[in-house]
């Protein structure tokens, strides 16, 4: 059972959904990230994605290609991934990393699974690597004890869905619409027949995200699913700031809020 | 040989690297062309567009005066420039165009290097009443500003791509967020043999006509096989296109002109099977150019339609068994070649082909005066005057 499964235990205890917040390495810098990390972990994030930065990243959006364009032009790479990893873990927070397929398969398909577990991590959410590619991944999760987190779309049914949920742990992440990264304004229906449809199939919890930027979408999405993961609106809060420390405040504030908005919905 | 071993598949190339939102489409698509390639009035339909639009067949021209700067072997052209657009990339449009009709949607989209795919789209797209929106790499609306005015006055509209390094690995990322976003109502014409499976095999079927002409008009014009097959290589869809048909003809040596740019030994080149490595890049695993992280490298090219860091997976699979060859031509191998055939036989390439006859060079010294020596002559260069003049200094 990996820490991550542990916090899903505890919050269904609560009654209430997890918060799951992403930043990439590297962002806005490698120490700042690291900053943003223990702001995570004051304000009340129950569980951290870090983001591995990809020269071609076609599922985010404008904010989350800008902030990994950045982050690739400062140099980094695996070693602050895994460093920032650790950061996450030590401070007791259950965390992931959210890459692209292709740095995995250059770092070596055991060695990364290996190395996110030395590192502390629960395991890697995969969302360019459809489960039909996927048998050595799952393999090397397996022997490593970390879970392997794949993404379904309000698209993904009857049988797929059957079959990619079989291959989660830790949890199912549910694509909130057809489209990519970026804070929206409105949450689309789509999320919650999805949710629907995937609690039929699996006993496994199901986080939702993309768009996820405000308490209200927060304490709605809480309402039918495990957990809420947001990650543009923070790169925003970042970005926008005029300074790191600044930034930070208006982070830990986003954090409070949502946090807020994950306790409220049932 | 080249038949996928499970489906979507070249050995351990291939296969689907995408956000599962576009499965559902990509199944879709691979059912309607699984469907259409059975369907003999589809094929009916293509063959007619072929012969009244197209212009097919395409004719094959000797070349005895460029030859004799390639150790006096026989060279001919099959001559895909002469197509309506002016290349090959009109043979894979045209089908996915009508696939899409099919598949009842309204709205394409492209990617676009040099243009050549994006003008073939937005053609097909006039012609079958669909609308049309080109990706294109910002850097390549200026090196392709004539390609750019030929698209809008067709009626599409062309996005410049800002991202990453503007050329066209950028804008098949904004094409595949715009297809993972719209795919209800959005077909996506892929231009080249990468992608996710069913790209590498649908443009394929799509292309495979050139060399199926080519096989039987070089042996009606000399009664027997090329000794060698020369294709420029950029995500492979024409090089696959003529090579396919002889891919059983073990004798017939099968070589893709990859661009070498400065030099594979330099950073700046876009040769991904010389120079580059295995692993996953839009949607396949193929060579790709990376660095030791994963992270794509840009590529170089003076050629707009060959400046990619990836291959078609096909491609990796027939260099790994050893069935066809793959080597680099720089920009200036390629722009030698350019001026031989304008000057020698009165026929402006594309650049990107210039690849392949600078290829043709080396090769007949190769194999000497007795060998016959088949070009895919992918396109034409009216669109590459603006670059070949400033490259040779000629005022405009
Ligand atoms: C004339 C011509 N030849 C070749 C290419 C390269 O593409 P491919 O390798 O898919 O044939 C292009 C691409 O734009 C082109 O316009």
């Amino acid at each position: 059972m990996t820490s991550l499964d542990e916090l899903f235990v505890k919050t269904r205890a609560e009654n209430r959904a997890a918060l799951i917040a992403y930043i990439p390495a590297g962002y806005p810098t490698h120490e700042g990230c690291k900053r943003v990390i223990e702001t995570f972990a004051k304000s009340g994030v129950d569980a951290i994605e870090i983001g591995f930065p990809y020269s071609d990243p076609v599922m985010d959006g404008p904010t989350i290609q800008a902030a990994a364009e950045q982050s690739l032009a400062a140099g980094t790479g695996a070693r602050e991934v895994f460093e920032s990893l650790k950061h996450a873990t030590e401070l007791g927070i259950p965390s992931v990393v959210m890459t692209y397929w292709n740095p995995i398969e250059k770092y070596g398909v055991d060695r990364f699974a290996h190395d996110i577990a030395a590192n502390g991590g629960s395991g890697v959410i995969t969302p360019d690597l459809t489960i039909d590619e996927a048998d050595r991944w799952i393999e090397s999760t397996h022997s490593n004890d970390i879970n392997s987190i794949f993404v379904i779309a309000p698209s993904t049914v009857g049988e797929r869905l059957e079959k990619v949920t079989s291959h989660c742990s830790g949890f199912v992440y549910a694509a909130s619409i057809m489209g990519v990264t970026g804070a929206r304004g409105g949450l689309s229906t789509g999320a919650s027949d999805l949710v629907a449809r995937t609690r039929a199939v699996t006993p496994t919890p199901i986080a939702v995200g993309l768009g996820v930027s405000t308490r209200e979408q927060a304490k709605e999405i809480a309402g039918f699913a495990d957990g809420v993961i947001v990650g543009s609106a923070f790169i925003n809060a970042l970005r926008d700031a005029p300074d790191l420390e600044t930034g930070l405040e208006h982070v830990a504030q986003l954090v409070k809020e949502l946090a807020l908005g994950v306790r409220e919905g049932r | 040989m080249s038949r996928e071993l499970s489906p979507g598949h070249f050995g351990e190339f291939g296969g689907r690297y995408v956000p599962e939102a576009l499965v559902g489409a990509l199944d879709e698509l691979e059912a309607a062309h699984n469907a259409a390639q059975l369907d003999p009035v589809f094929q009916a339909e293509l063959a007619h567009l072929h012969k009244t639009y197209t212009g097919r067949p395409s004719i094959i021209t000797e070349v005895p005066r460029f030859a004799e700067h390639a150790g006096g072997a026989r060279i001919i052209l099959k001559r895909e420039d002469l197509n309506h657009t002016g290349s090959h990339k009109i043979n894979n449009v045209l089908g996915q165009a009508l696939l899409t009709k099919r598949l009842g949607k309204k709205r394409v989209i492209a990617e676009t290097g040099a243009g050549q795919h994006g003008v073939a789209s937005a053609t097909a797209a006039a012609l079958m009443g669909l609308d049309c929106v080109v990706y294109m790499g910002e850097e390549d609306t200026r090196r392709q500003s004539l390609n750019v005015a030929r698209m809008k006055l067709l009626g599409a509209e062309v996005v410049p791509v800002t991202t990453g390094s503007k050329t066209l690995k950028d804008a098949i990322n904004e094409a595949m967020r715009d297809w993972v976003t719209n795919v209800e109502t959005t077909n996506y014409l892929f231009g080249t043999v990468a992608g996710p499976h069913p790209f590498p095999t649908m443009v394929r079927d799509f292309q495979k006509i050139i060399g199926i002409e080519a096989r039987s008009q070089v042996l009606e014009l000399t009664g027997r096989l090329p000794d060698a097959v020369l294709a420029c290589v950029g995500g492979g869809s024409n090089a696959i296109g003529i090579f396919h048909e002889f891919i059983p003809d073990a004798d017939v040596r099968l070589i893709g002109l990859e661009a070498g740019g400065d030099g594979v030994d330099t950073p700046r080149h876009a040769s991904s099977i010389t120079g580059g490595s295995p692993g996953v890049l839009h949607g396949a695993r193929s060579y790709l150019l990376q660095d030791e992280n994963g992270q794509t490298i840009e590529s170089h090219s003076i050629s707009a339609g060959l400046d990619y860091p990836g291959v078609g997976p096909e491609h990796a699979y027939l260099h790994d068994l050893g069935r066809a060859e793959y080597r680099p031509i720089t920009d200036a191998q390629a722009m030698h070649a350019f001026a031989l055939l304008c000057k020698t036989e009165g026929i402006i390439p594309a650049i990107e082909t210039a690849h392949a006859l600078a290829g043709a060079l080396q090769v007949g010294n190769e194999l000497g005066p007795d060998a016959i020596i088949l070009i895919n002559l992918s396109g034409r260069g009216d669109k590459d005057v603006q670059t070949a003049a400033a490259y040779f200094g000629i005022e405009i």
